[in-house]
């Protein structure tokens, strides 16, 4: 645009060739210039702010927008390889992460999502109850599993599962942070379930949801990890370490729900219903979340 | 209220504001007098965690300090404790993080001090070390105590870097600005407002004696 508008501006006087590229290029050379208020500036501006494409997305119905997925955080890898697929049908979606209880919370402030994708049933219930989500549209999409993780290049054998935590070697072990992450609170019932809460609690460090207490001990911060299944068979995680799967824990039935605030509760709907059909339940099983009972 | 936590946001401001007194006067100085040509260097290198996001001061501290990081292999080389998820771990963040709160006071503060008395305090015999110690040092005490007390608060108020190497250990390394965080999180807003409000007042608190003393100090220079 640049080379384009020069040559043409620099026949008329000072005044009006900035009226020219005003006019021709408002888009891209506003903000270059915004420390003259002039108004063609404002003009510029405002039409600047008009076509960028961010504020499009803000369109509250528009048709094919993105349905925005308040997503737990050990969706992570399986939403982004599901989601190409369920763009070329029509439904793209743009999920953000987090922890499940951080995002009720959120939500219950009025967070703009059309669905929520929860790690477990408790959250989406007490949206239901608080009139932040449809309870007609709500369903169980898989059990997520709880994994004992650990570095290719750990000295431990993870063998004897949960016990070995107790080993000396062991000086830190992460988990998603159990107030308000459903994995930080199936780990905490699992270590119990195996009497090692007390023998374990000195070590634990706590991740803000399960996929940074991945990242911890995946950087080799932390000496092992109770994590998602669905985040150790990622393909990063899958190369850089092993696991061994954890039971005694109740079951983390994880829960969709179309938001009440949701700009098109079809669309979000539809998103959910694909995640439980024929194929949706392929991806999700690679991915270790087991079929819902 | 999570009196642990405040109590560990307070350990660690005060360990963080004693790190940087030592480590700040040397390098403050330095800043100040120096004819070397690396000084803006070292001046920008200082004042990056200003610019930084918490994220990559956090993600650079976290790999630094890890198993197989240079700090992490130094101190495991040297028989010491693991860094990560440990208070001398989130003290080392702190301090980077504050560093030019602390420096860019101290440096101004020395940089002020009026030349004729350096000179005069050289003619009378004094040494490099000695005249800062004696006449630089207590001529720039307003701007030290800035520095201090800036890296200080910034240290209680300091939450993504703790938040990316800290661990939420509790009575370790989980400090007032994430147990409030985790409040939130989990809905608990009554205990969030409490901690927020004492934190609030005590932080009132203590820019108001700085404040107050500083006018104090103005008036009894200009007597």
């Amino acid at each position: 645009m640049w080379g384009s508008a020069r040559p043409a501006a620099a026949v008329g006087d000072e005044g009006e060739r900035r009226e020219g590229l005003g006019s021709a290029a408002a888009g891209e050379i506003a903000p270059l210039l915004m420390d003259t208020p002039r108004p063609w500036t404002r003009r510029a501006l405002v039409g600047a702010l008009l076509c960028s494409p961010a504020l499009l997305r803000q369109g509250t119905a528009a048709a094919g927008a993105p349905v925005r997925i308040a997503a737990a955080s050990d969706l992570r890898f399986a939403l982004e390889a599901y989601g190409p697929t369920l763009a070329a049908r029509g439904l793209p979606i743009a999920p953000t992460f987090g922890s499940s209880g951080n995002f009720a919370a959120q939500i219950a402030q009025g967070a703009p999502f059309d669905l929520f994708l929860s790690a477990d049933d408790r959250y989406p219930a007490q949206l239901v109850a608080s009139g932040h989500a449809d309870g007609a549209r709500q369903r169980v999409y898989g059990l997520g599993q709880v994994v004992l993780w650990v570095r290719t290049q750990s000295p431990l054998d993870l063998g004897p599962g949960l016990q070995v935590l107790a080993d000396a070697r062991v000086r830190t072990v992460a988990m998603a942070n159990p107030r308000h992450a459903p994995y930080g609170q199936a780990a905490e019932a699992a270590l119990r379930a195996a009497g090692l809460h007390e023998a374990v609690a000195g070590k634990l460090v706590l991740g803000d949801n399960v996929s940074q207490a991945a990242q911890f001990v995946a950087t080799g911060a932390a000496d092992a990890g109770l994590i998602a299944l669905s985040l150790a068979r990622a393909p990063t995680f899958a190369a850089a370490g092993r696991f061994v799967v954890v039971s005694g824990h109740p079951p983390l039935r994880q829960t969709g729900v179309v938001l009440r605030a949701a700009a098109d509760p079809a669309a979000a709907a539809a998103v959910l219903d694909a995640l439980c059909g024929a194929e949706g339940r392929a991806l999700l099983d690679r991915f270790g979340f087991l079929p819902p009972a | 209220m999570d009196t642990a936590a405040i109590a560990v946001s307070l350990q660690l401001a005060a360990a963080t504001s004693a790190l940087l007194l030592l480590l700040g006067l040397p390098l403050g100085a330095w800043l100040a007098f120096t004819r070397s040509r690396l000084r803006g260097a070292v001046e920008a290198l200082s004042a990056l965690p200003l610019v930084l996001p918490p994220t990559v001061l956090g993600f650079y501290v976290l790999l630094a300090i890890g198993p197989e990081g240079p700090v992490g292999r130094l101190v495991a080389a040297v028989g010491g404790p693991g860094l990560p998820f440990s208070f001398p771990g989130l003290l080392l963040a702190s301090a980077l993080y504050s560093l030019p709160f602390a420096v860019q006071p101290f440096a101004a503060a020395f940089a002020g001090v009026d030349r004729r008395l350096i000179e005069a305090a050289w003619c009378l015999g004094h040494g490099r070390l000695s005249t800062f110690w004696r006449v630089v040092l207590p001529l720039s005490w307003p701007g030290v105590l800035t520095g201090m007390v800036l890296s200080f608060a910034h240290t209680v108020g300091e939450f993504g870097v703790v938040l990316m190497v800290g661990g939420n250990i509790p009575g370790r390394t989980r400090t007032v600005s994430v147990s409030i965080y985790d409040s939130v999180q989990a809905m608990d807003l009554a205990a969030a407002g409490r901690t927020s409000l004492l934190l609030t007042l005590f932080s009132f608190a203590v820019l108001a004696v700085v404040y107050g003393r500083k006018g104090a100090g103005a008036a009894w220079a200009r007597r």
